[in-house]
């Protein structure tokens, strides 16, 4: 019994991520079973949807879609001044994003924790560390890859920071998840800082882990404590963490992995490596 | 009685991944904090009712993987589950007497130790503030006991398991 304890002791915090990819084989169609039910009623829904319905949807995407390409021709030609300005600065620039997209499967890993796992694993080049967005920002980030899923940390959980800015006049601090969901906090901004209810948070791109200028969460709450040396500010993420069930895993550098169309013409730039806090 | 024995340790696997696929599903996102630890309960009935066959070593395979499962340091719920084998089958020719409230109160504590060595395990990891919902599977997994227990004790005499 006392050498059971002292070998399960001595598994913590060694690098054991082969034994654990071997038992996450075993383990992951319990995974999908557990998964099945939500999903299950997710296409049944889905198939059940009736012909106006779908009619209408349509018609929404496709206006949607001619709005979405009108604002890409522009960004085309932002992204191509930008990088014209940019090299006039001498400045290193962004590089292309790749994305893959990962479908949530519905386990919950631990109640009191803000982690969801994704279909999508080392098998795609999945790295911990990752960001991970949805259509409206940033969701979170992998924190452990096994071969055919992922866990992805949200920003709400209560161990998570995010570097950010405010997009008015990008004032930069870090943004803390709560443990409540859709809500963030930021602890480090002084009393007097410019910052009003309404403001967009966006990446800062600071600490290499998330790639700059995607919209994290809106400040909700300004609250000045005269007493003590920084305000209490909230914000409300962006993205739709409790809805979402497709997230994009975005590759900030180009490593060579799956789809990517990012063929736009690159000129001569140092390579920007990726480099982990 | 040995012709039976891959049978029981069938029914045995079945239950414990049924158990697992329980403790990870999500179908209701808001009932996801009382969501019992159920393969805790299925362990300690068969450890209870075929203690010859299933010992600690058993109990610390099913920990490693659950560590797996959900993510967690691996070795925590090997660690967890051993312990509580261990008592279960100590103990088990007592709580074969029990009444199923007494058998209750048995596995309370042994919910609410493992729950505390998980809480004392997560808050070594980081300063994650651990709300109060974090206790509730403890009490839920107590009232799920009675239920489980019929039911595992239902499927070993169809299945005719000793």
């Amino acid at each position: 019994m006392a050498s059971l304890a002292l070998l399960v002791a001595d598994y913590r915090g060694s690098q054991l991520n082969a034994l654990r990819s071997l038992l996450a084989f075993a383990v992951y169609p319990l995974q999908s079973l557990a998964s099945l039910p939500v999903d299950s009623f997710e296409a049944i829904s889905g198939t059940v949807i009736s012909y106006v319905e779908l009619q209408k949807e349509n018609q929404r995407l496709k206006e949607v879609q001619l709005v979405n390409d009108a604002k890409l021709l522009k960004l085309a030609a932002l992204e191509k001044e930008n990088i014209r300005l940019r090299v006039l600065l001498e400045n290193s620039f962004q590089l292309g994003e790749q994305v893959l997209i990962a479908e949530l499967l519905s386990v919950k890993l631990a109640p009191y924790e803000h982690t969801v796992v994704v279909n999508k694993g080392s098998r795609f080049g999945v790295h911990p560390r990752q960001p991970v967005l949805d259509a409206n920002g940033i969701v979170g980030q992998v924190i452990r890859v096994l071969p055919n899923s992922s866990e992805v940390m949200l920003i709400t959980d209560p161990d998570h920071a995010i570097p950010v800015e405010v997009n008015r006049n990008g004032l930069r601090t870090i943004a803390f998840g709560t443990g409540q969901p859709n809500r963030l906090h930021l602890p480090f901004l002084a009393n007097n800082a410019d910052v009003v209810p309404g403001d967009l948070l966006v990446t800062s791109g600071l600490g290499g882990g998330f790639p700059a200028g995607y919209p994290v969460a809106v400040v909700d709450k300004f609250e000045a404590r005269p007493d003590k040396s920084f305000a209490n500010i909230y914000a409300t993420p962006k993205a739709d963490l409790e809805k979402s069930r497709e997230l994009l895993i975005v590759w900030s550098d180009t490593t060579p992995v799956v789809i990517g169309e990012n063929n736009k013409s690159k000129p001569s730039a140092p390579e920007q490596q990726h480099v982990g806090p | 009685m040995s012709g039976h024995n891959s049978v029981a340790s069938l029914y045995f696997i079945v239950t414990i991944a049924m158990a697992m696929v329980l403790r990870v599903m999500s179908v209701w996102p808001e009932l996801d904090p009382f969501n019992p630890d159920w393969i805790v309960l299925a362990l300690i009935y068969w450890s209870i009712a075929l203690p010859e066959r299933f010992g600690v070593f058993t109990a610390w395979s099913v920990g490693l993987l659950t560590d797996v499962l959900t993510g967690r340091l691996l070795g925590q719920y090997a660690l967890i589950y051993a312990l509580i084998a261990y008592f279960s089958i100590k103990e088990h020719r007592r709580l074969r007497q029990f009444p199923v409230i007494q058998q209750c109160v048995f596995v309370f504590f042994c919910l609410l130790g493992s729950q505390s060595i998980i809480f004392g395990s997560e808050s070594m990891q980081a300063g994650n503030r651990l709300s109060l919902a974090f206790w509730y599977p403890v009490l839920t997994g107590t009232l799920a006991w009675p239920p489980v227990f019929w039911l595992l004790r239902y499927i070993r005499i169809v299945a005719r398991i000793a």
